[in-house]
């Protein structure tokens, strides 16, 4: 890799020890992939993905104490994932000991660290830090040093941003020297899609099922999907964003994607058409029966397999305003119509701060709670992962939590039927 | 006995046994329960991957075609390792990926005294031919001894 020579004066360790090991890391980093020069950051904003202080992840904090030791900060402020507990979400007296006493006993201590770090500010906490409630959207063409897989996906894919899908602790080390690697996803070369996706199904396709379907067949490739608009339009409006929110999560913890295009609709696909498809590009089909048998493959590690569901989380990645509405008029649809008033089971909707702030003001956000949906700023992931919940029969419309938890994976329709107690 | 040649990603020398994967290795989902749980043997905790789920990791030679899943991923093969809940070595099949390039980097800038060798594009045959319990050697240069 050619340095600069400012960049060759930190490597050497004329601004000290500590930020010379960190340009060492983003070196090494580049040089696994060839990259040949280290390029400036562009965008506002950062974004971080360890939001969580687990009494198991010390290591973390011991390098993060390293960085503040040495003042070795960034001038760039950033967001950073969902807090992982909320004591409005149900737990019993266990999990409640086990949340506090034993795994995220570190929280306020890293809470402190990040707002030493830069965090933007005390509600930035959110998978979904490109929502405009949330404030950290960057523009086309900039250059991130992001990490979280379904935000770096959608700032590649729906903004246009660039970015690579960055590990944790290695987003605050490029945005600490300002530069990244150049490789992959920076490149223009890096940006073309070596798979043709071909949607042939008879109806919308479930976003998050359809993202699970692509992340396994092309893991870590870009896509270029086609027949997908006819779907969901040709717009980039809120209904069509929130879609391809969802479906770049599950592309992107299902494989490893971190750039999609959807031809006619996503920026890049509209600018430069099929000429975004790399030579020998290979072909991938869907059609009903495909979403059906990548539905079916999906493992239930419940203990009891037929138990009636105790929990349910919609909103992995975080909601948007409009979904939250949408949900809302669903449910009391659903609920009327099973002659019901409440939903059946608990069930959690999960969203920025900002965004649930702005739902707060709306007509919906009673008749939300009227229904008995409660609302959170949390990320059910983090609540999941521990032992006692792999006991509870916990389900999902979420792909992503479907992947890291036991939580069990149904369509947002069959999500529906089972929290407004009707029949499948 | 039949070698491989790879690219060394992080330097070293080791030898142990053969646990094998073709699908993505989830680094998140294999590790979360294993390392915030106390589980001595680092078994995999992926669900989705019915290769290696339940299976111990930990000093193992873990042969995969790359990484897949959360960007934490590199920070916890980052906390695995400082933990010494790493396996022996990791040996890729493709290219590497950024999260496992993330985390064998960052283990060996930041964590004093750890070695796991990580070697990548061994190729399709590597995987093809590996099997679980085989004998693995790591050699400095990139050679993948496999019997």
């Amino acid at each position: 890799m050619i340095l600069t020579k400012e960049q060759q004066a930190i490597l050497d360790g004329e601004q000290g020890e500590t930020l010379a090991k960190v340009m060492k890391t983003l070196v090494m980093y580049g040089d696994a992939f060839e990259a040949e020069k280290l390029v400036p950051i562009t965008s506002k904003y950062n974004h971080l993905v360890t939001s969580f202080g687990l009494k198991v992840m010390s290591p973390v904090y011991d390098l993060m104490q390293q960085l503040l030791d040495a003042d070795v900060c960034s001038d760039q402020k950033f967001s950073v994932d969902p807090r992982p507990i909320d004591k409005n979400v149900p737990a019993n007296f266990l999990q409640n000991l086990v949340f506090n006493k034993f795994m995220y006993t570190k929280q306020g201590f890293y809470e402190e660290q990040l707002e030493k770090l830069g965090l933007m500010d005390k509600n930035a906490f959110s998978c979904t830090c490109y929502m405009d409630e949330v404030g950290n959207k960057p523009q086309k063409g900039d250059v991130l040093s992001w990490a979280e897989s379904s935000a770096v996906v959608y700032a590649n894919s729906v903004l246009g941003a660039r970015c690579n899908r960055n590990s944790g602790i290695i987003d605050i080390m490029g945005s600490i020297v300002g530069y990244v690697p150049y490789f992959g996803l920076l490149t223009d070369e890096g940006r073309k899609a070596t798979w043709i996706v071909k949607i042939q199904t008879t109806k919308k396709p479930e976003a998050q099922l359809l993202g699970s379907a692509i992340g396994m067949k092309v893991m870590e490739d870009v896509p270029f999907v086609m027949g997908l608009d006819k779907w969901i339009g040709n717009e980039l409006n809120d209904s069509a964003c929130a879609y391809l929110k969802d479906f770049g999560a599950a592309t992107a913890s299902n494989g490893a994607v971190g750039l999609y295009h959807i031809a006619n609709l996503t920026p890049e696909a509209v600018e430069l058409g099929e000429t975004l498809i790399a030579e020998g590009a290979k072909e991938y089909i869907i059609d009903d029966a495909e979403l059906e048998r990548v539905k079916n493959n999906y493992p239930v590690i419940w203990k009891n397999p037929k138990a009636e569901p105790k929990l349910c989380f919609v909103g992995c990645p975080h909601l948007s305003l409009e979904q939250l509405k949408d949900w809302t008029e669903k449910i009391e649809a659903a609920l009327k119509k099973n002659g019901r008033k409440k939903v059946t089971l608990n069930t959690v909707f999960t969203a920025a701060p900002g965004v649930l702030e702005a739902f707060e003001k709306t007509k919906y956000s009673k008749r939300l709670k009227a229904t008995g949906v409660i609302t959170s700023y949390i990320c059910p992931l983090m609540y999941m992962n521990n032992p006692l919940c792999k006991k509870m029969p916990v389900i999902t419309s979420s792909n992503k939590l479907r992947t890291y938890t036991s939580a069990r994976y149904y369509t947002d329709a069959e999500i529906l039927t089972k929290i407004t107690g009707g029949k499948f | 006995m039949k070698q491989f040649k790879g690219r060394v990603v992080t330097p070293g020398e080791v030898t142990a046994e053969a646990i094998v994967t073709k699908e993505g290795f989830n680094t998140l989902a294999s590790f979360q329960m294993a390392l915030q749980f106390g589980d001595k043997e680092v078994k995999c905790g992926d669900q989705s991957n019915k290769e290696l789920y339940g299976k111990s990791m930990l000093g193992k030679a873990l042969c995969l075609p790359q990484t897949i899943g959360s960007t934490t991923g590199g920070l916890v093969l980052y906390c695995a390792c400082s933990m010494q809940k790493n396996p022996a070595c990791m040996l890729f099949a493709n290219h590497i990926d950024s999260l496992a390039a993330a985390g064998a980097v960052l283990a060996d800038v930041w964590v004093d005294g750890i070695t796991m060798p990580v070697i990548d594009s061994l190729g399709d045959e590597f995987l093809n031919y590996v099997k679980d319990g085989m004998k693995i050697t790591v050699k400095a240069d990139g050679t993948v001894e496999v019997e």
